[in-house]
């Protein structure tokens, strides 16, 4: 920005930021008695040391980029998605309805209708709130956070009601046909006479994440549409001098960044060893699509950089909360500092370094 | 029902308002302050934990409370720091101050006392007793019993925790403190015009930092009920979204100490109401009538706007009259024809009223009954002129 490279911008920013995450994180570790060294050791194992492990850190980088991605949209159009939690959970519901009531020939088309579904109702959910703020003024945040709960709580009736079958317990739905399975990376690497990922659920749907993030960034870079939101992020009075709709630009950023969160739901619902749907599936990660974003700079490639270092993040810690006495809960913890220090405390970062550089220019300045 | 249902249901209300009440009016001192703060659930949360390990460390449940009011306050202080010092997001900041409580919490509670990420149960004497006035009556069983009058003193004047009185208090304090000082005319003036304020060379961070202090004493006194109170330690996550409900009533109450307290004592009605009757049943007549006649006037509505408010309106109709058939539908049994069907009744799924809150807010925030208007500066960092 002013008086700093873009590398500085883009890399040294959310690196310190990142580094400052870790100290407190390292002083939590102390204050909990547990040796941070220990801990970050069986972290890193957890997370990448075997195959297994690698493809459930992939699995979760999977929803992590949606999630990151449907944040990410609505940033750009200077809107503050908290919702993806409960977008979610309608694109699982999408997704379970399709995949239970439609009897799909081949797993292919059930993919596409799957995550077509998903996509449509994760978005369906964010109109309301979309509406209110693009039309009444009410505040998104606000809208959505109460969405969220909303969603739990249909889930759970839809769950425990119409969607459960006959003679079981649990607060879920059946499990789905074997022809809507979604293929494994295991499988896949199978055909190639590999054996990888074990039995860990990481599935095709990392290509559909792959490819959201190829389209956000066409769409966000290279389209007309793409440029409007971000003119309407940067002023929403300059944007409407030149003619750009704001009452259809939020509601349209919102409902592809709602769609994006549902799609999450392909790899959670579908994609997973033995796809259903269970109440609290979104698990948090709507709300780590939070972190994501803010630490990947609002950019595709930043996002699945993000979400690579906070599935590892979270498939590490599920270890070490089974191998020590340290709760899972410290994931938690670590994404709270992430959030807080790139996001809220960006300028603090920022500044000192700006100054830097301000300085640097001006004794090069001084010296010619 | 008798009298005595009713008076017991006013007591839970009260009961469960209290926390409510509590964070609201944080959030009110905050807000009209120009500084959003979603953290409020995170610092009841941290509050609820440390009030409870302290007490019981301690065995004084006031040493308790205070430890409650601290962590509460550094965690303010924290979302100050981030959001007038560094000018930072303060709706970012909220979510991880949220986070932050809802993970150290448990990580912290294994550690110190390995009982999975709650605190011991709280033996009495590190607890809040309830406050039993002369004459009132404290068995049950001797209250059903009881006339009217005395039944309605014994349980809902009497017997609560004394914070719900504090509580209550509080509520007539803000109000003076925010319209008959000049500490609150120059408070509520931050949050509308800051620049004004530091014309008249008032400190606007001196001034919002009080602000965010003032919500951290409220959360953590909040907090503390909730685990030293109301129930005898600390469980995970056992806030259960109250700071989100908090904010919701805030914007019920549009800002005001007052309504404030009608707004959490109505959220508060609405989960004694969820915890009393389980099985809350309607006639179906009742359910189409009510989906129906607001989808008429939604769309009626919608239809002199513009094209969106239809498309968007007219879609929600659809969806709700589809719910009203499908409610039909399902009392529609081969005995009964679908006439007498109208008139079963149907039981009301127990998620639908604890969503009503929630719903309530969306509707409050369309704007459409009445609206809520927040402080102008509100959200905004405020960059001094130089």
């Amino acid at each position: 920005m002013d008086g700093m490279p873009k590398w500085a911008d883009v890399v040294l920013v959310p690196v310190i930021s990142l580094i400052l995450a870790a100290i407190i994180s390292v002083i939590v570790f102390m204050a909990i008695g547990q040796n941070p060294w220990e801990a970050i050791k069986l972290m890193a194992y957890g997370a990448v040391g075997t195959s297994d492990f690698l493809g459930y850190t992939l699995f979760y980088a999977t929803n992590f980029i949606f999630t990151g991605l449907c944040v990410a949209v609505a940033f750009h159009a200077s809107l503050f998605n908290i919702g993806g939690e409960g977008q979610v959970l309608l694109g699982g519901l999408g997704a379970a309805i399709v995949c239970i009531f439609i009897p799909w020939p081949h797993w292919t088309l059930a993919l596409v209708a799957g995550s077509a579904a998903a996509a449509l109702f994760g978005a369906l959910w964010v109109v309301i709130p979309a509406y209110l703020q693009a039309r009444r003024g009410s505040h998104i945040v606000i809208t959505t956070i109460m969405f969220n709960f909303m969603a739990s709580g249909l889930l759970i009736f839809m769950l425990a009601g119409p969607l459960k079958p006959a003679g079981t317990m649990q607060v879920a739905t059946g499990i789905f046909p074997e022809a809507t399975h979604l293929p494994s990376l295991h499988d896949l690497a199978g055909v190639f006479g590999l054996d990888l990922f074990g039995r860990s659920p990481v599935n095709i749907s990392i290509f559909l994440a792959l490819a959201a993030c190829v389209g956000v960034w066409a769409l966000i870079w290279h389209t007309r549409l793409g440029f409007e939101i971000r003119a309407l992020g940067r002023s929403e009075s300059a944007a409407k001098y030149s003619g750009i709709s704001a009452v259809n630009i939020t509601m349209i950023a919102l409902l592809i960044s709602g769609g994006l969160a549902g799609m999450m739901a392909v790899n959670n619902t579908m994609g997973i060893n033995s796809p259903q749907l269970v109440d609290n599936a979104a698990g948090g990660a709507g709300f780590i699509g939070i972190a994501v974003a803010l630490m990947g700079r609002n950019h595709p490639v930043g996002i699945v950089i993000a979400a690579l270092l906070f599935g590892a993040l979270y498939q590490g810690g599920a270890e070490l909360s089974a191998a020590t006495s340290v709760q899972v809960q410290i994931v938690v913890v670590i994404q709270a500092l992430v959030i807080m220090f790139t996001g809220a405390l960006d300028e603090m970062v920022r500044s000192p370094i700006r100054k830097i550089f301000l300085r640097m220019d001006r004794s090069s300045v001084a010296g010619e | 029902m008798d009298f005595f249902t009713f008076v017991q249901l006013g007591d839970a209300s009260v009961r469960m308002a209290i926390p409510l009440l509590l964070a609201c009016l944080a959030g009110l001192f905050s807000e009209r302050a120009g500084i959003f703060d979603i953290g409020l659930e995170g610092k009841m949360l941290a509050a609820a934990f440390l009030a409870a390990a302290v007490s019981f460390t301690t065995g004084s449940v006031w040493v308790g409370l205070l430890a409650g009011i601290a962590i509460s306050v550094t965690l303010s202080l924290i979302h100050g720091i981030a959001s007038i010092t560094f000018r930072g997001n303060q709706l970012i900041s909220g979510v991880a101050i949220n986070f932050f409580a809802a993970g150290l919490t448990v990580v912290i509670a294994q550690g110190w006392f390995a009982q999975g990420g709650r605190t011991p149960s709280l033996p009495r004497e590190a607890r809040f007793g309830s406050v039993d006035f002369p004459g009132a009556l404290t068995r049950v069983r001797d209250k059903m019993q009881a006339s009217p009058g005395m039944q309605f003193y014994s349980e809902f004047i009497s017997g609560h925790s004394i914070l719900v009185y504090l509580g209550l208090l509080t509520v007539p304090l803000s109000w003076w403190i925010l319209y008959r000082t000049r500490f609150g005319l120059r408070l509520r003036a931050v949050g509308e015009a800051p620049e004004a304020v530091d014309t008249a060379g008032i400190s606007v961070v001196r001034l919002r930092f009080s602000a965010v202090i003032i919500a951290g004493i409220l959360c953590g006194i909040a907090g503390a009920y909730l685990s030293t109170a109301v129930q005898a330690g600390f469980t995970k996550d056992m806030t259960a979204n109250r700071g989100f409900i908090a904010l919701a009533a805030l914007i019920f109450a549009k800002w005001r100490p007052w309504y404030a307290l009608g707004a959490c004592l109505l959220f508060g009605l609405f989960f004694a109401i969820d915890n009393r009757f389980q099985n809350i049943q309607l006639q179906v007549i009742w359910i189409m009538v009510l989906l129906i006649g607001v989808s008429v006037l939604m769309t009626s509505w919608a239809a002199r706007k513009e094209k969106i408010d239809l498309w968007v309106l007219g879609g929600l109709s659809a969806v709700l009259t589809l719910i009203a058939l499908l409610a039909w539908r399902g009392a529609v049994t081969d005995e009964i024809g679908a006439m007498a069907a109208l008139f079963e009744t149907v039981k009301v799924p127990s998620q639908l009223i604890q969503s009503l809150p929630y719903l309530f807010v969306v509707i409050v925030l369309a704007g459409f009954v009445g609206k809520a208007i927040p402080p102008r500066a509100g959200g905004q960092p405020y960059v001094k002129e130089r």
